[in-house]
Parts: structure tokens; sequence; C-alpha cells
């Protein structure tokens, strides 16, 4: 079998894993906030997305190649996908694409990839960390016409086709598609690797390559805000009250035995 | 141009029944088309769809459209979107609703991509705009750090729906409605996937879904054994079942099927007792339904304790065995 050749696409995107109380939404603008110290990660989920790929390289080989949409994305961020043993990595980086909804999300990366034209195996997180929507690798696989298996938890190349285990509720099913083919890639595939220093190394001289609207055959007015389909009305943190009793105890037992009390004088239990 | 009219929900059936996730759709469907002054309809598919359109109607439907098709037995994708997109073209709802479920997650983006249609998946609250007769769909978002409230203007306005966040109708039997048997011919050679075979992870005891006290546990818990003792022995006292948090499923310290959050089970139990669990915002999408928190972490500024009705900052193993006998003991008494 040639080359296998793929296409993992990572999004840029506020750390999810920071603490919510750091967390703020600018309701005039319906943006987020966050402290600088808090810095941008790839998605978790398109890390598990790369990690799937990087499992397939290591047994049959392979070109890997990366897709992030954006506007200022960090290099150090998003170069990350290139020291853990991506091979190419290119950005869709322009003002157009911000504030994209899934459509125009998609809609740009179903572009890019056309233009990149030869690829087996397409893998996208199961959703974003930032929207958690989870419609852009099934977006993409319907534009691209191609079948689409979501919520992979293993990913093999079998006899020139892709077997996939995907999770559902009570356990999990093993599907079988031939190439080409879009999965989307859930936690229990598991964590990205770590990068190694040679990775780092390589990945420090290698450049993105950068495409605007035109360079994938899109005008700007079909991508980022311009080509939502979806309009955000209002973004807000819902209200919390802090009403937790705390039950104390002489030691961490007794404060145990006093919470058994506590429910019961509550009803709870 | 077609006039879009109506809403309609995308059942699902298990083992010959609605699922709660349908009933709640069927009543949260009912309110918004009471607000249209408009039908509910109700899509239903399967090899054989038996009693449940008539349960459909007593839960809210005014009409139930049937496919029944040997092809639609199992769940696939490449055949349900045939049915889903030849309904969806043929009665033009204004809205259709999906559940955020296996199999509605899987469906509904597809569904979208093929209308041409924006989607807002895992919404948590629905209703229509007074003036612009908008459907406003409000959903969590940043893992629930923070709310969205998003307007389709293309029609259909599609979203999903998490489990728990809408109450179903109370059952009317008596309640009338159409049975629409309708012929989808499905072209077997647009299924491109090919499912080999179904491996059930069983989880012994209390159904997560159902149970009325769930002890969960987070990564301070250590290791897959404290599961199986120390949260088992409490579970037992109280009747409940041991879920966790994503980082115990993710280390297979517990099944998948035990994983409670954004991305694993909902849940909205009476009594949710969170031990060594964080609080991470992903983990509270999918207990933040439960009637009353309690939270066992042994650090004070722990985020589940902005979540928690009562606490104990402590070490969970000198907590819990403690909170397990005295629990025995009061509810011997």
């Amino acid at each position: 079998m040639p080359e296998i050749k793929m296409i993992v696409c990572c999004k840029q995107v506020p750390d999810p894993e920071a603490p919510p109380v750091v967390f703020k939404v600018d309701s005039a603008t319906n943006k987020v906030t966050l402290p600088p110290d808090v810095k941008p990660v790839i998605g978790q989920y398109d890390e598990f997305a790369m990690e799937a790929a990087l499992k397939i390289k290591d047994k049959a080989g392979g070109k890997i190649t990366i897709l992030s949409l954006g506007n200022k994305l960090i290099r150090d961020v998003v170069k990350k996908t290139l020291a853990v043993g991506g091979d190419e990595l290119i950005l869709l980086e322009d003002e157009a694409f911000e504030e994209s909804d899934s459509w125009s999300t998609v809609y740009a990366l179903a572009m890019a990839i056309k233009k990149i034209g030869d690829y087996d195996l397409i893998f996208c997180g199961r959703q974003s960390s930032d929207w958690d929507a989870g419609q852009v690798g099934l977006g993409i696989a319907e534009i691209l016409e191609i079948p689409a298996i979501t919520l992979a938890r293993k990913v093999e190349l079998v006899d020139g086709k892709v077997k996939v285990e995907r999770v559902i509720p009570d356990g999990y099913e093993v599907i079988e598609v031939g190439l080409p083919a879009l999965i989307t890639v859930t936690s229990e595939l598991g964590s990205l690797r770590y990068a190694a220093l040679k990775g780092i190394m390589v990945a420090a001289k290698k450049q993105p390559i950068i495409w605007k609207p035109t360079d994938i055959g899109i005008e700007p007015s079909q991508v980022g805000a311009a080509g939502r389909r979806v309009k955000l009305a209002e973004l807000f943190q819902p209200v919390k009250e802090a009403k937790c009793e705390v039950i104390e105890g002489e030691t961490s037992a007794e404060a145990g035995a006093n919470l058994a009390i506590k429910l019961r004088e509550a009803k709870i239990i | 141009m077609a006039e879009y009219k109506g809403v309609t929900v995308y059942g699902e059936l298990i083992n010959g029944k609605l699922p709660s996730i349908t009933t709640e759709l069927l009543g949260c469907g009912r309110n918004l088309a009471d607000d249209l002054k408009e039908d509910l309809s109700c899509l239903l598919l399967g090899d054989t769809v038996g009693e449940t359109p008539k349960e459909a109607i007593a839960f809210g439907a005014d009409k139930v459209y049937t496919v029944e098709d040997p092809s639609l037995k199992e769940y696939q994708a490449d055949t349900y979107i045939q049915v889903a997109e030849k309904l969806a073209k043929e009665t033009s709802p204004r809205i259709i609703l999906m559940g955020q479920t296996s199999i509605g997650r899987d469906l509904a983006s597809r569904l979208a991509f093929r209308l041409g249609t924006g989607l807002s998946t895992d919404c948590v609250d629905l209703s229509i705009d007074p003036e612009t007769k908008l459907l406003r769909q409000t959903k969590p978002v940043y893992g629930g750090n923070a709310q969205a409230i998003f307007t389709c203007d293309i029609m259909p306005q599609m979203v999903t729906i998490r489990a728990k966040a809408m109450s179903p109708i109370d059952r009317d039997d008596s309640r009338k409605g159409e049975i629409i048997p309708t012929k989808v011919e499905i072209d077997l050679s647009q299924v491109r996937t090919k499912v080999i075979e179904k491996v059930k992870e069983e989880v012994t005891g209390v159904k997560l879904e159902d149970a009325p006290v769930i002890i969960s546990g987070g990564r301070g818990i250590g290791g897959p054994e404290p599961f199986k003792t120390t949260l088992k022995e409490l579970a037992d006292v109280l009747h409940g079942a041991v879920g966790a948090s994503r980082p115990p499923a993710d280390n297979g310290w517990v099944p998948e099927a035990q994983h409670i959050g954004l991305t694993g089970k909902i849940v909205a139990p009476d009594i949710y007792i969170a031990i060594a669990i964080s609080g991470a915002s992903q983990h509270i999408a999918g207990c933040s339904g439960s009637k009353n928190i309690i939270a066992i972490n042994k650090d004070p500024e722990a985020n589940i304790f902005r979540e928690a009705k009562f606490g104990v900052v402590g070490r969970y193993e000198e907590v819990v065995p403690a909170l397990t006998k005295k629990v025995r003991e009061l509810l011997a008494e």
C-alpha cells in the first residue's frame, strides 16, 4: 500500500483546565476573557485526534498534515503538533476567520482539504474545548461526501481499510470503513504523547504554511463571522450562590459521622 | 419555497419503548408548539415501532410519522440519515428537536449540513422569541463555564437537547393524535460503514442513569480499588450506584460507562456524593441537575464546594468509612 496520508484538524482554544473562578465573560462584546497567565492550548479532544494519527504512523508510517483555523495563532501552541511527530502544519490564518461558527469553520476546512487533495484519513476531536458543539468533523465529511465515524476510542488500519472502536452507551461497537474516511476521536483513545527533544528541535526549524481565504478559493464573506448560520445572541455566566455548609469535626472521621447526622436531620437520607 | 411549520421531535426507541430523552423532547416540543400555535410531530423509526406511536401521542404528539424497515433495526448513520433527510424535506418543520444522545449527536450534524441549516447541540433551555418567533437556543459552552444563547434564521431551526434538562408532560392515554405510516426506500448502496460487532461492557448493580443515589469518585481517589471498596460500601448502604469523573475513566480505574460529565453520562439523582472530585466544569455539566450535591475533598478551595449543599473538608480515606458506618446506624434505627 502506498504511503497513507492523514490530516488532523486542531483548534487553538483558551485552556479548558483553567480554574472556573478565573473564567469571565464580557457581556458587552459576548467574548470570554481570561487572565494573561492562562495560555491558549490545542483543544484536548483535538490532541486525542493527533494521538490517533500518530498511532497509525507508528505502525504503518505515512504523512500527517495538521490543519488549524483561526487568527493570530500562537506558533508555540500550534507547533506542538509538529514536535510530537506531525509532518506539515497548514494554518488557515486571517482576520476573516474570526468568530466562525460550526458552518463557517467546516466550509473553510473542507475547502482547504480539497486543496490538499490527496488524503486517506481525516481526524478531528469529538468536539472543540470552547464551544463544545461537536459538529465540525461530521460537517467536513458531509461536504467532502466521505463516510464518518464518531467517538473513536481505537483506530487501526487493516487490509487497506480502517477498523474503529466507537464508544456507545453500554460499551463499544467495531466498525469497518474504506478509505478515505473521517474519524472523530474521544478521550478513551489516550492522551497525546509528550514531544521528544529531537521532535522539538525539528519543529523549531519548520515553518507553517499560511493560507488565506483566497488561497482556498473562497471569498472572505463566506468565512468567519460573515459565514455564520447561527447568531450568538448572548453569552453569560449563570449566577451561582455559594451556599455550601461545611460540616466540621475534631477529626476527619468525626466530620464524616457528623455529615451523616446532618443528612438525616435535613431528611436527605 | 416551502412554508416551514410545526415542531418535529426525532424520537428514539430502546427495547420497543420510548426512552426518557424522547418523552423529555416531546414535553419540550409540546410547549414550543403551543407557543407557536402549531402542531407537534414525532418521527419514530426502527425495524418495528410497536406501541410507541400511541405512547408518543400520550406524551404530547399531534402526529407520529412511523418508518419501519429491517435495515433500521440498529442505528447506523448511513441508513438513519436517509430517513431523517427525507422526512425533513417532505414535512418542512420550523423546528427539529433531537436528543444529545449517542444517536442524536451522531445524526444531527449530518442532517444540519445536508439541509444547509444551523444547529445548536446540547441545549438546556429553549424558548420562542415573542417578537421574531425564532427559537432562542441556550447551551453551555466552554465546558460549562458559560452559557450562550443562539438563534438561527434559516429553516428548519435545529437543536439537540441535553438529557434531564427538560420535563415530559404527564402521560395522558386519552389524547388523540394521528399515526402516519411512511415508506422510505432505503438505498443500501449508500451504506459505507460496516458494523462488525457490538461489545457490551456490563456494569453490575444499579444503572447510573436510574439511580436515586450516586457515589462518585475523582482523580483524588488514586486508583481502581477504592471504587470497589470504600465507595461501593457507601453506595450499597444507600442503595445507590458508583460513578466517576473523567480521570478515573480515562485511567481505566472504572469502565467508561461509569463516567459522569459533559462527554459521559448526564445524571440527576436525589443525592450525589462527590468524593475527591475537584469539580471541573466538564464534570459539573454531568451532575448539576442533582437535587443534593455533597462534597468530600481535602482541598477547601476545590470548585466542587461551590456546587455542594453540604461538604466535609478532609481525606476521603478517613471521612467516607465513618460516614458509611454512621449512615448504616441511622438507617437501622
